[in-house]
């Protein structure tokens, strides 16, 4: 297994093919549906910093306030990405992000912002919130947090060897079409039904 | 019985539990994948991953997983008792537990689009009631998750693409269809709940009462238990795997439930549950007194 660390160059990003089993260490942020439309609203000059070259998590964290004002993910597993489907592309070339990180893999039009901007989807376990709130030792700051509330606000986070597995990479390989393919030729078998 | 705060808390503790301890026989089917799939393989280190991770919550008491789902509840009371105050000593616990962070604030206003902030909101948690003979309360409830949520599906037969016709075979296809179109989306390995008949409402809440059932046990009805049986293979036939990776473990199981219908109507409702599939009970006697239910 590879250990990456972020932010990441383009070169680093383009040597991952699906089936890599990669871990991350250094400064990310989170970001689902609102922040994805509020990313693509217009150019947010105070976000794009840590966003360049790094990654966006897909994550609605459980976050604890500490006393001295300071933040904790108490549970940060990853969330459906393909509802951010319409939009992913378009920020992950406006805002240089390297890579995305979520659950259920995601479609043709990122598969193709992924090979034109130079990034990858990465994969974390879906529900393993502990295991992955455990890699995640610092949150820095948050932006959006009384608009959009807990879930999906933009959390700029620290992270230390986080596992994530790489299933679409820059290069149109994707491991969620190869295995829809193959489960949809098992089906038709299964039900006895034509090509 | 109907001591408010008493409830309330003991209520607090079932949330806990569901939220941060799986229970041993969604442990035991995991734990039964792990050993079908190739070590060393994104299948076998996503299951190694699930399990470190269901242990890990449960040691230091934190939830499974961060999508804390909706509170589904089902409340079995006896004569006389006030449902309204039931509901309302449930509400209160859903809000304490999000305090504790047994739960996440997962309710947002559909108009406004803001966090209610506190765990609860219009139709969070949903809660059924249901009157027996029997003299105490038994409470069962779910933490059913939003991503697993949005691949549960309602067909209505016949239907052509998938040459399912109103009996056992059609929804025996509709089904299997059901688990591909799904893939890893829902978090798979998952648990099927699935409801037979019925209409567009009792169905879906039917499917899910599905879940309630231990995943070992046997349909009563011997047609649903072959079916069951039938589904569970044919699910894991098809290769989505955990995560959507690829691989032998896609469902933990599948629980079949049957409403009559409408002359007019057949539907297959399928609920898609997790492999956090989270759930938990308690029952409270007449004299207060608290059993924890497996």
């Amino acid at each position: 297994m590879a250990e990456l660390k972020l932010p990441v160059s383009e070169e680093k990003i383009r040597a991952l093919k699906v089936g890599d089993f990669v871990e991350l260490t250094g400064r990310m942020i989170t970001g689902r549906d609102a922040a994805h439309t509020w990313l693509m609203k217009e150019f947010r000059a105070d976000v794009a910093p840590f966003m360049k070259d790094s990654v966006i998590y897909h994550c609605g964290p459980v976050v604890a306030k500490n006393d001295d004002g300071s933040y904790d993910f108490v549970a940060a597993g990853p969330t459906t990405s393909i509802r951010e489907e319409p939009y992913q592309a378009d920020v992950i070339g406006r805002y240089g992000l390297r890579g995305v990180i979520g659950k259920g893999g995601m479609g043709a039009k990122t598969l193709a912002g992924l090979a034109e901007h130079g990034a990858v989807y990465l994969h974390a376990v879906g529900g393993a919130a502990q295991v992955l709130a455990r890699a995640i030792p610092r949150v820095e700051r948050v932006f959006m947090l009384e608009e959009f509330g807990v879930p999906e606000a933009l959390w700029v986070i620290e992270v230390e060897r986080f596992p994530v597995m790489v299933t679409m990479d820059s290069h149109g390989g994707s491991l969620h079409d190869e295995v829809e393919e193959r489960s949809q030729a098992k089906l038709r078998e299964l039900l006895g039904l034509s090509g | 019985m109907g001591v408010t705060e008493t409830n309330t808390e003991t209520f607090v503790e079932l949330i806990r539990r569901a939220s941060t301890e799986l229970p041993a026989d969604v442990v035991a089917a995991l734990e039964e994948g792990r050993r079908a799939e190739a070590t060393g393989g994104l299948a076998g280190i996503a299951l190694n991953t699930i399990l470190e991770n269901v242990e890990l919550a449960r040691d230091i008491s934190a939830p499974i997983c961060q999508d804390t789902g909706t509170p589904v509840v089902w409340i079995h009371h006896p004569v006389g008792v006030s449902t309204r105050a039931l509901k309302a000593d449930f509400e209160t616990a859903v809000r304490e537990a999000t305090r504790r962070k047994y739960l996440r604030p997962n309710a947002v206003n559909t108009l406004s689009g803001s966090n209610t902030g506190d765990g609860a909101g219009r139709g969070i948690p949903f809660v059924h009631f249901e009157e027996w003979d029997e003299p105490r309360i038994e409470v069962r409830m779910i933490l059913k998750g939003g991503g697993s949520e949005n691949v549960g599906t309602q067909y209505k037969l016949p239907d052509t693409k998938l040459g399912a016709g109103r009996d056992l075979e059609g929804v025996r296809r509709a089904v299997l269809d059901a688990v591909v179109q799904a893939q890893g989306k829902g978090c798979a390995p998952g648990v099927l709940g699935v409801c037979v008949g019925g209409d567009r409402v009792s169905a879906f809440e039917h499917s899910k009462r599905q879940l309630l059932r231990p995943l070992k046990d046997t349909n009563p009805i011997r047609e649903l238990a072959e079916l069951e049986g039938r589904l569970l293979r044919e699910g894991n036939e098809l290769g989505v795997g955990p995560m959507g990776f690829g691989g032998k473990t896609t469902l933990l199981g599948v629980k079949v439930g049957v409403l009559d219908r409408l002359p007019a109507c057949y539907f297959v409702t399928v609920t898609y549950m997790c492999w956090a599939d989270r759930k938990a009970g308690v029952s409270i006697d007449e004299r207060g007194e608290v059993t924890w239910l497996s």
